[in-house]
């Protein structure tokens, strides 16, 4: 275990509110507005698993959120836009996607893809993952921002 | 003078607690605001009917998804989202006391589903027979 893995799992031991660090797999999800308003449907995914320029896209749509309507009334849409804005992913954007459009699924990130190209089919396919967007379905603490390989339990 | 000040401070207070009493709403007085807007609506408005409201609540009104889609044909009981699966506490205000006690959440929650269902807001005459029949279940 190096020393940076280590760090991070001190990190999860200590809080579940603990501050994303580089390489490990906890991220920030703690903005009330964002808990309230966003992880009602889904769960608060985590700001930065997508450039900044795809959360701005995604708020500026929420009344056709992926098929339904997400709206918000305007001073939470601000305060959770903020916070995205803080939070989003900065790395190169090869990692988000291989078009200048801003890609609105995390899961059709080059990133993603490469996560879970060793997940079989069959897992994908199970009536209790439903959704390769449901990611509590084997990340069992998604919901608290911790995606840790220690805490993936594939769905028999 | 600070008696003054003491009685000003009083005031201020007495001043501000209907507004914050006022987040705290139950489910009669919804009925209420949305009887008056149906009466408002609609002149021969007859009252909200339980049976309506269960037709409503179940039915998918020619398109993809019902009420009951994410809340259960029993909304005493936990729901699932229909795209997501996260779990959905009860609707019914029997089994949750959270339901239709705030303002903000009743309006923004008809506001969203309605156009997800019925891919137009709800009438003040739909949402007080859903009402009705929410509260009909125990």
């Amino acid at each position: 275990m190096n020393t940076m893995k280590r760090f991070g799992l001190v990190l999860a031991l200590v809080g579940g509110t603990a501050p994303a660090v580089a390489g490990d797999h906890n991220y920030n999800i703690s903005d009330p507005t964002y808990q309230a308003e966003c992880a009602s449907c889904h769960i608060a995914y985590p700001p930065r698993l997508l450039p900044v320029h795809s959360w701005r896209a995604l708020m500026s749509g929420l009344d056709k959120h992926f098929d339904t309507d997400a709206s918000v009334d305007p001073q939470s849409a601000a305060a959770i836009t903020a916070f995205l804005e803080r939070n989003a992913g900065r790395k190169r954007s090869s990692k988000y996607s291989s078009s200048a459009e801003p890609v609105l699924r995390i899961t059709e990130t080059p990133w993603f893809v490469h996560e879970h190209d060793e997940v079989p089919a069959r897992v994908w396919k199970s009536p209790k993952v439903k959704s390769a967007a449901n990611c509590t379905a084997c990340h069992v603490d998604a919901d608290k921002g911790n995606f840790s390989e220690r805490g993936i339990r594939l769905p028999k | 003078m600070r008696t003054f000040f003491l009685v000003r401070t009083v005031l201020a207070v007495l001043a501000i607690l209907p507004a914050v009493a006022a987040h705290a709403e139950t489910p009669a007085d919804f009925l209420r605001s949305f009887e008056a807007a149906a009466k408002r609506e609609q002149a021969g408005f007859a009252g909200f009917s339980t049976a309506r409201g269960e037709v409503f609540y179940k039915s998918t009104h020619g398109r993809k998804w019902s009420c009951a889609s994410c809340h259960t044909r029993n909304p005493a009981t936990a729901g699932r989202h229909a795209k997501t699966d996260k779990p959905i506490m009860p609707l019914a205000p029997a089994a949750n006391a959270e339901r239709f006690a705030r303002a903000d959440k009743v309006e923004k929650w008809f506001r969203r589903n309605c156009n997800d269902v019925l891919g137009r807001a709800c009438t003040p005459a739909e949402k007080g027979d859903v009402l009705t029949y929410l509260l009909s279940v125990r």
